[in-house]
């Protein structure tokens, strides 16, 4: 299964960035190189997983290092758009309660 | 190449061009299979063929000749080429032996058998999905009567889960110089773990001690697959919910404890998400089909019964296990 990844910035904003497909230990790289590009030089870095219908633990872990990327300059990271499966991962890993998640408001991409 | 590779490729050569027969060809398939085992370049081969096809032919044409400079050219390349994959092949023998050698040493964190309890019963089966495991469980004896248990499942698979296994291991191992309450020692683990990995891998687990004079079970979760209750008396799972942050996210987590209390017949079964998240064929395992095999198999005694849930499993996924499982039984007999 592929994954592909898109990014709209608007100025002042911060970026989005749309992940589609599967995210697991074979594609997690790709998504990591985008992820980490932008939390280097974005305040605030949404990701929409509206397109994603399996993240494995290779995935969730690209997640949390650039939600500790984040944190760590003082940015912001949300997630938005996760189907019901990735919801229960959240909640099981407790991720919940640290990375910021919000329904999908913009109705897909962009 | 040997004189006495060189004389039998020069009588099988001069055999065949002189009167081709279809047992000259089969004779070159064999003797092809020595000029391998003996590491003969491609290039050294044809250059020993055209030296001997001039002798067999002084009179061959000069622009055939120049065509044999050509090929010779050619193969100099696939000699190479060849040189190149002999190599990788050499270096993936070492790596095989290097892996065989870390498989062993990673047997060797897990405890050999489970450790005995009055009245109660322990089973535990970990199959890594490839050579080496993310999966890991520990047990940890507290005090007489006291048995602390650990599930844990490491993020990824092979060799850099397997890393983390042994820090995670070692980090136990230095926080059972006390006696420490699951939540405490969750906090403990979690602030080695945050301090030792790379940003972006992470470690969940259930830790658990079971009292066997009361017969009860106080845990604590850091984002591990919630475990199961299973209540004998009604024949029903009761789901472990536990709220936790995985280890190695936020240094300063707390770990909110639960304690449930087990009736005779009752066991707590806990697992890593190649069980729970296993896949198969057409998706994933239902919860459902999941809660029936363990039930099929429960009334079994608990070492039987985690490897006859995983058999079945593996039976589920064609004997293609896409993550590493680990099911551990505790079992309440009296």
């Amino acid at each position: 299964m592929n994954m592909t990844v898109q990014t709209k910035q608007i100025e002042d904003q911060g970026v989005t960035i749309y992940v589609e497909g599967e995210v697991d230990v074979y594609t997690a790289p790709k998504l990591r190189e985008s992820l980490m590009q932008h939390c280097e030089t974005e305040d605030l870095v949404r990701i929409d997983l509206s397109g994603v219908n399996y993240i494995d633990s290779t995935g969730l872990g690209v997640l949390i290092g650039a939600y500790k990327a984040q944190i760590a300059t003082e940015g912001k990271l949300i997630i938005i758009g996760m189907n019901e499966r990735i919801k229960r991962l959240f909640q099981v890993t407790g991720l919940d309660s640290v990375i910021q998640i919000e329904e999908n408001q913009e109705g897909g991409q962009a | 190449m040997n004189a006495q590779l060189q004389k039998l490729y020069k009588n099988l050569l001069e055999s065949y061009v002189l009167e081709p027969k279809e047992d000259h060809l089969y004779s070159a398939q064999r003797l092809s299979r020595w000029f391998i085992d003996q590491k003969i370049p491609p290039e050294e081969l044809v250059n020993y063929h055209i030296n001997t096809i001039k002798t067999i032919f002084p009179d061959i044409p000069q622009q055939v000749k120049s065509s044999f400079d050509l090929l010779l050219e050619v193969m100099i390349s696939y000699g190479i080429a060849y040189q190149e994959s002999e190599k990788l092949i050499d270096r993936h023998k070492q790596l095989d032996h290097e892996i065989d050698v870390a498989v062993g040493m990673q047997q060797t964190l897990l405890p050999v058998s489970p450790p005995q309890l009055n009245e109660v019963e322990i089973g535990v089966i970990s199959v890594p999905a490839n050579r080496m495991s993310g999966d890991y469980y520990n047990f940890v004896n507290h005090s007489e009567g006291y048995l602390g248990i650990a599930v844990s499942d490491i993020i990824g698979k092979g060799i850099p889960a397997a890393l983390c296994m042994s820090m995670i291991k070692y980090a136990m191992d230095r926080l059972d110089m006390k006696p420490l309450s699951p939540g405490e020692k969750l906090r403990g683990l979690n602030t080695i773990v945050e301090r030792n990995v790379d940003p972006s891998m992470f470690i969940t687990m259930v830790y658990g001690v079971y009292d066997s004079l009361k017969h009860e079970f106080c845990y604590a979760s850091a984002g591990h697959e919630p475990g199961l209750l299973y209540r004998a008396d009604r024949q029903e799972f009761v789901e472990l919910e536990a709220k936790g942050l995985v280890l190695g996210v936020n240094p300063k987590t707390d770990y909110e404890e639960y304690k449930i209390q087990l009736q005779v017949e009752d066991a707590i079964i806990l697992m890593t998400d190649g069980v729970t998240e296993c896949k198969v064929e057409d998706g994933f395992l239902t919860r459902d089909e999941l809660l029936k095999t363990i039930q099929d198999c429960i009334h079994l005694p608990a070492q039987k019964a985690v490897e006859r849930i995983h058999h079945k499993l593996c039976e589920r996924t064609h004997y293609e296990l896409s993550d590493d499982q680990t099911i551990l039984i505790v079992k309440r007999n009296a």
